[in-house]
């Protein structure tokens, strides 16, 4: 079947800013609409930058708005969307050409949260694994599913008007942490987290809810960061 | 042994150079939006229901109305929470309007001092009306 594909080109080269261009591949009602870009870039026009490693909703590289919506180009299927396809680059981060945008503003947002095991520095290598009963594994399950693949941050409306944000998809890093019961690092964390631009900057618009491709309660997570830096509950 | 902490040092030295000033305001701030909000559900509620639907509705609200309700301490004090938690409630919501839709820093903070001296300047009237009210003026 003829699929019509409207895709945001920019050169910066050449181009003195984004535009639509238009396509129409032949594709298969179950492709995924990454084939879609792989047969364009293929056969229509080779200087397409797409953005993608694994294929397959795991490496996080592929986000982008399809339809005005986040979503991971490899997990969305042809079927599924109204045609014409519209794909613009995800929002909120500097464009570097067609649908790849600059991460690392997304990344120090991400680093800000320490996303690493903080433990006593003062105490000696382990000399066993660090144990954790199902109970307190199941605490902080939902975060552990994120890709980092920005289609959370990038969806939220106060990302967008303000770049400082550390956005959601630190705050779920944060919380997978924070609810750790192996980490010592909640305190510290959630004193970053507290402060400008931090956790409470969220005003629970919902967005990153609906755009997680791995279906991360995200709002809900930054509310019970928000819980926990008010009551210290952790 | 490399930690995860180590390497991200290594390769992204910027990350760790940002430098956010501690502060527990917003989260009081947070909170403050939460109980206010609750408590000005119920006393915005019982406000209007005196105000407008007892009896015949606000036409009935004169000086002498206002002197005997205010005869009591109680309601001296009801009005003067409902104006504490209204014009807080309703500042800081402003606050975080402007923090994100006015951009430009000298903008945002002209803004905000406007903002922040209205609020003291209606804070002081309000709690004036209230403190000082006399009821034997108008006899």
């Amino acid at each position: 079947m003829d699929v019509r594909l409207r895709i945001q080109r920019f050169n910066p080269e050449q181009d003195d800013g984004p535009h639509f261009e238009d396509y129409t591949i032949d594709a298969e009602p179950m492709d995924r609409l990454l084939d879609c870009l792989h047969k364009v870039k293929a056969y229509e026009d080779s200087s397409l930058a797409v953005r993608r490693s694994c294929g397959h909703g795991i490496c996080g590289s592929d986000a982008v708005l399809i339809n005005g919506v986040n979503a991971l180009a490899c997990k969305v299927l042809v079927k599924d969307v109204k045609q014409p396809i519209t794909i613009e680059p995800i929002r909120g981060l500097p464009l570097i050409k067609d649908l790849v945008v600059d991460m690392d503003p997304f990344f120090q947002g991400y680093l800000e949260v320490k996303p690493w095991l903080i433990v006593d520095p003062v105490a000696k290598e382990p000399e066993r694994e660090r144990l954790q009963s199902q109970e307190e594994r199941e605490r902080f399950d939902d975060t552990t599913k994120c890709i980092l693949c920005a289609a959370c941050t990038t969806s939220c409306p106060i990302f967008w008007s303000d770049g400082g944000y550390v956005g959601p998809a630190a705050i779920v890093n944060a919380h997978r942490f924070i609810f750790d019961s192996r980490d010592e690092g909640a305190r510290e964390r959630l004193e970053i987290l507290s402060s400008k631009n931090g956790a409470f900057k969220c005003r629970t618009a919902f967005n990153c809810t609906a755009a997680c491709p791995r279906g991360i309660q995200v709002t809900k997570a930054i509310q019970e960061v928000k819980q926990a830096a008010l009551f210290g509950s952790f | 042994m490399t930690t995860v902490e180590q390497v991200y040092q290594k390769h992204r030295p910027e990350a760790f150079e940002a430098k956010r000033k501690p502060s527990s305001f917003e989260v009081w701030s947070w909170f403050f939006m939460r109980i206010s909000g609750v408590l000005l559900l119920f006393l915005v509620l019982i406000h209007l229901f005196i105000m407008h639907l007892v009896g015949s509705g606000v036409e009935r609200v004169d000086f002498a109305f206002v002197a005997r309700r205010w005869d009591s301490v109680g309601w001296k004090t009801f009005d003067w929470l409902m104006l504490f938690l209204a014009l807080l409630h309703g500042t800081n919501g402003l606050r975080i309007v402007i923090d994100d839709y006015l951009r430009k820093p000298p903008l945002r903070t002209a803004v905000k001092a406007l903002l922040y001296t209205l609020t003291v300047v209606l804070m002081i009237m309000g709690t004036a009306v209230i403190v000082t009210f006399d009821p034997t003026v108008g006899a």
